[in-house]
C-alpha cells in the first residue's frame, strides 16, 4: 500500500476508491486489492448474482405449484431445486451478505479506522468464499446432479442418496471457513481499529449488530464445519457415528446441525437489525430511543439464541424435558427482539419523519419482521408446533423473518448507502414504487403460504390436494408481483449506478462518520484520523434529541439554545 | 527519532492485533473439536461397556509415550521463544524450534505404528471384523480414528507453521523485536498439545 508522511497534499488520496489509475487499474486491481471498500464490492457482485439465481429457482418451484397435477417438474427435480434454492440462499447469500458487503465497506469507516484489522486475510477470505461457491457449482454439474436432501442434509438420507451430496457438503465446509474468518476479522477490527473517542458506547448500532454477529460466526460455525466433515467421513469410510445400522444416532446429527444453524439465523438477522437501528433515527431526525438496550439486546440475542436449537426438533423424538426447556428459551429470545421493535417504534414517535426509500424499506422490515416473529412464537410453543411442523407455515414464518427481515434490511442498506458507495443517486420515485410492488407481492405470496400451512399443506411436496389449488395459485401470482418489484428495484439501482445524478456527501443528513467524508470515499477514507466526541445519532439540525439519552447529547444541549419544533 | 518510535508502536499494535485474531481462531478450533467431544460423550454414556472394551484394545504404552512427546515439545517451543525474545540467542532458538518439529514428527511416527497395528487386527471402519462387533465398539473406533486423525492433521499443520517460523528466524525475519509470528505459532502448537491432553485419557484410560 502507498506509504506517505503527513503534511503534503496527496493527489492520489482524492481519487475515489474504485479509481482506475496505475496498479489499481481494471479487474486485476480489484482481485488483488486488500482495500476494504474494494473487497466489500467484490462480495456485492456475486452475492446479488446468487440471489437472482436463487430467486429464479424459487419461481420455478412456484410454477410447478400452479396446479396439483403439474408435470412441469419431476419429484426429484423439485427436490433438487428446493435444495439448491435453500443452499444458495442460506450459505451464499443470507449468511455472508451484510457482514461481508457492508461490514467490509462501512465497518472501518463507521468506527473511524483505516481498514479491517487483517486486510490480507480479508482478501483470502473472499477467495475462500469464491472457492466454496465454485465447489457448489461443481456439485451441480458433475455426478448425478445436485443434492436433493434439502439444505439441512439430514442423515441417514444424505448418506444414502446417490446424487452429489459430498461436493455440496464440502462446499458448505469451505464457506464455513470463510465465514469464521470474516467474523474473526470483524471482532478484531471493532476492538483494535476504533478512532480516538470512539468508545463502545458511541458505536453506531449497525456496528453493534455486526459485532454480535461476528462472535456467533466465530463460535458457532466450527460446529457445522465438523458436522459436514463427519458426513463426508461417514459416506467414504462408514465410521458409524450417524449410521443407525452401526449404532449411530441420526438425532445427534440434527443436534449438531442446529447448534450451528439456529444461531446462523441470528447471523442472518442481527446485522440487518443493526442497520435498521441506524436508518430509523436518521429519517426521524431524532436520537435513537434506548441506545443501550438495543446494543445489549444484540448481545442477548446472540447468546440466548445459541441455546434454542432444539426447537427445530420438537417432533424428532428428543425428550419432552428437552422440548420444554428449548421452548422456554425460545420464548425468552423473543424478549430482546421485541425490545428492539419497541425501541424503533418509540424512536419514530414525535420524530420529523422523511419518507425516503431507505426509510420505507426499514418500515417494511419492522412490519414483516414482526409478523415473522409472532408466527415464530406459534412455532416455538410445543403444542401448536406439532400441528404446524413441516408445513408451509414454517416456510412462511421463515421467509417473513429472513426475507422480510434480513432481505428488506439488505435492501434498506443498499438504498441508504448506495449514494455513499458509488457517489451516484438512484431515482427516488422509482425506488418507492418498487418498494410498494415488492411489499404487496411479498404479502400476497407469503401470507397465502402461512394460510396454506395452517390449513395443513406440507412443505417440500411437489404436488398437493385439489382443495389447495386456489390458494396455491394466489401464492404463485403473488410471487410474480414480488419478483416484478425486485426487478424494478435492481433495475433502478443499476440505472442509478450508470446514469444517476451525482450524489451529495450527506444526502440523508446522517450524523455517523461515513457522511462526513466524500461520496464516493477516497481510497483512504479519512485524510486525517477523525476524533469522535459524541454518539452516532446527534443531529446538528435538531436541537433536542427527543429522548434525553444517548452519549454526548447532554453536553450538546447545554451549548445550544432550546427551541420548540 | 520520533519516526522510529512510531514504527515500534505500530509493530507492537500489529502484534496485539495478531494475537487477538489468533485467540479467536483458537476458540473456533476448540469448538470444532467440541462437536466431536459432544458425540463422544453421548455415545460413551450410551455404551459404557463397549467403550471400555474398545479402550482395552489401544496401546497404553504408545499413548503415554506420545503424551510425553507432545508435552516435551510444548516445553521446547517455549524455550525457543524465550531464547529469542529474552536471551536474544538466535541459534538456540533455531535449535529448540527444530527439536519441537522433530518431536512432532516422532508423535506422528508413533501414531502411524499404532494405526497400522489396528489395521492389522481388522479394527478400522468398514473392516469385516469390526462390523461384527457390538455397536458401541464400532462407534468407539469410528470416533477414535476421526478424532485422532483430525488431531494428527493439526499436528502436521502445526509442524508446517513452525517450519515457516524456523525459516523466518534463520533469515532474521522473526527477531526479538518482531516476535509475534513465532508467539502465535507457539500458541497454535500449545492448542495441538492441549487437545491431545484431552484425547489421551478419553480413549486410552477408560475404566
Amino acid at each position: 500500500m502507498d506509504e506517505h508522511g503527513g503534511g503534503v497534499a496527496h493527489p492520489h488520496n482524492h481519487y475515489p476508491w474504485y479509481t482506475n489509475e496505475g496498479k489499481r487499474a481494471g479487474l486485476r486491481g480489484f482481485l488483488t486489492s486488500t482495500n476494504h471498500k474494494r473487497i466489500g464490492t467484490l462480495y456485492l457482485v456475486p452475492i446479488l448474482t446468487f440471489f437472482s439465481v436463487a430467486v429464479i429457482l424459487g419461481v420455478l418451484m412456484r410454477i410447478q405449484m400452479l396446479s396439483p397435477d403439474s408435470k412441469f417438474l419431476t419429484g426429484t427435480r423439485y427436490n433438487q431445486i428446493f435444495t439448491l434454492h435453500g443452499v444458495i440462499m442460506i450459505f451464499l447469500v443470507v449468511i455472508p451478505a451484510i457482514p461481508t458487503i457492508f461490514g467490509n465497506f462501512f465497518l472501518p469507516i463507521l468506527i473511524g479506522g483505516k481498514d479491517m484489522a487483517f486486510p490480507r486475510l480479508n482478501l483470502f477470505t473472499w477467495y475462500l468464499y469464491i472457492l466454496g461457491a465454485f465447489i457448489l457449482l461443481v456439485s451441480l454439474l458433475t455426478g448425478k446432479g445436485p443434492a436433493d436432501t434439502g439444505w439441512t442434509f439430514y442423515v441417514p438420507y444424505s448418506l444414502r442418496t446417490t446424487v452429489n451430496v459430498p461436493w455440496a457438503v464440502f462446499g458448505v465446509f469451505i464457506l464455513g471457513m470463510s465465514s469464521i474468518l470474516t467474523g474473526l476479522n470483524i471482532v478484531t477490527t471493532v476492538h483494535m481499529e476504533r478512532a480516538p473517542g470512539m468508545k463502545f458506547s458511541r458505536l453506531p448500532l449497525s456496528i453493534w449488530g455486526i459485532y454480535a454477529t461476528a462472535w456467533v460466526q466465530v463460535l458457532a460455525t466450527p460446529v457445522i464445519g465438523i458436522t459436514m466433515v463427519l458426513i463426508l467421513v461417514e459416506r467414504f469410510f462408514g465410521i458409524g457415528v450417524f449410521d443407525p445400522t452401526k449404532g449411530g444416532d441420526p438425532l445427534l446429527y440434527q443436534h449438531l446441525f442446529w447448534i450451528y444453524s439456529h444461531p446462523a439465523v441470528y447471523i442472518m438477522i442481527l446485522p440487518a437489525m443493526g442497520i435498521i437501528s441506524d436508518i430509523i433515527p436518521v429519517f426521524s431526525r431524532k436520537n435513537i430511543f434506548g441506545y443501550k438496550t438495543i446494543a445489549f439486546s444484540s448481545l442477548a440475542i446472540a447468546s440466548v439464541g445459541s441455546l434454542v436449537w432444539g426447537h427445530h426438533m420438537y417432533v424428532s423424538g428428543q425428550s419432552n424435558t428437552a422440548g420444554v426447556i428449548f421452548s422456554l428459551l425460545t420464548f425468552l429470545v423473543a424478549v430482546p427482539s421485541a425490545i428492539k421493535v419497541f425501541n424503533w417504534v418509540a424512536t419514530l414517535y414525535k420524530g420529523s419523519i422523511k419518507m425516503d426509500a431507505p426509510f420505507l424499506y426499514a418500515l417494511g422490515f419492522i412490519a414483516l419482521f414482526s409478523i415473522g416473529g409472532l408466527t415464530g412464537l406459534i412455532l416455538g410453543a410445543l403444542s401448536t408446533d406439532v400441528h404446524t411442523h413441516d408445513t408451509y407455515f414454517v416456510v412462511g414464518h421463515f421467509h417473513y423473518v429472513i426475507f422480510g427481515g434480513m432481505g428488506f434490511g439488505l435492501f434498506a442498506a443498499l438504498h441508504y448507502w448506495f449514494p455513499k458507495m458509488f457517489g451516484k443517486m438512484y431515482n427516488e420515485k422509482t425506488a418507492v414504487v418498487a418498494f410498494i410492488v415488492l411489499f404487496v407481492g411479498f404479502n400476497v405470496f407469503y401470507m397465502t403460504i402461512l394460510i396454506l400451512g395452517w390449513a395443513g399443506m406440507p412443505r417440500r411436496y411437489y404436488s398437493y390436494l385439489p382443495q389447495f389449488t386456489d390458494l396455491q395459485r394466489i401464492a404463485t401470482w403473488g410471487s410474480w408481483i414480488m419478483v416484478g418489484g425486485l426487478a424494478l428495484m435492481f433495475g433502478n439501482l443499476l440505472h442509478g449506478l450508470f446514469r444517476g445524478r451525482k450524489a451529495e456527501d450527506n444526502p440523508w443528513g446522517g450524523a455517523t462518520l461515513e457522511w462526513q467524508i466524500s461520496s464516493p470515499p477516497a481510497e483512504h477514507s479519512f485524510a486525517e484520523t477523525p476524533v469522535v466526541t459524541h454518539g452516532p445519532y446527534i443531529f446538528p439540525d435538531r436541537t433536542s434529541d427527543g429522548n434525553g439519552n444517548g452519549d454526548g447529547a447532554k453536553e450538546k444541549h447545554e451549548q445550544q439554545p432550546q427551541s420548540k419544533r | 527519532m520520533s519516526s522510529s518510535h512510531s514504527q515500534s508502536v505500530e509493530v507492537h499494535e500489529e502484534g496485539v492485533k495478531a494475537r487477538v485474531g489468533l485467540w479467536l481462531f483458537l476458540l473456533s478450533e476448540i469448538l470444532l473439536f467440541g462437536g466431536m467431544f459432544l458425540l463422544y460423550s453421548m455415545y460413551r454414556y450410551k455404551n459404557p461397556g463397549d467403550f471400555h472394551a474398545g479402550s482395552m484394545e489401544l496401546s497404553r504404552f504408545d499413548g503415554t509415550l506420545n503424551t510425553l512427546v507432545l508435552l516435551t515439545s510444548s516445553l521446547t517451543v517455549v524455550v525457543a521463544l524465550h531464547s529469542l525474545h529474552v536471551k536474544r540467542n538466535k541459534r538456540r532458538a533455531a535449535i529448540f524450534l527444530g527439536a519441537t518439529i522433530a518431536l512432532g514428527l516422532t508423535f506422528l511416527v508413533v501414531k502411524s505404528f499404532e494405526w497400522t497395528a489396528k489395521f492389522e487386527h481388522g479394527l478400522y471402519p468398514g473392516a469385516k471384523f469390526l462390523e461384527s462387533q457390538p455397536h458401541g465398539f464400532i462407534l468407539f473406533f469410528g470416533l477414535y480414528f476421526v478424532m485422532t486423525g483430525l488431531h494428527a492433521l493439526h499436528v502436521i499443520i502445526g509442524m508446517a507453521i513452525l517450519s515457516f517460523v524456523l525459516n523466518f528466524v534463520l533469515r532474521d525475519k522473526v527477531t526479538a523485536d518482531r516476535i509475534n509470528i513465532m508467539e502465535n505459532g507457539a500458541l497454535y502448537w500449545h492448542l495441538v498439545d492441549i487437545i491431545w491432553i484431552f484425547l489421551f485419557p478419553l480413549f486410552y484410560l477408560i475404566s
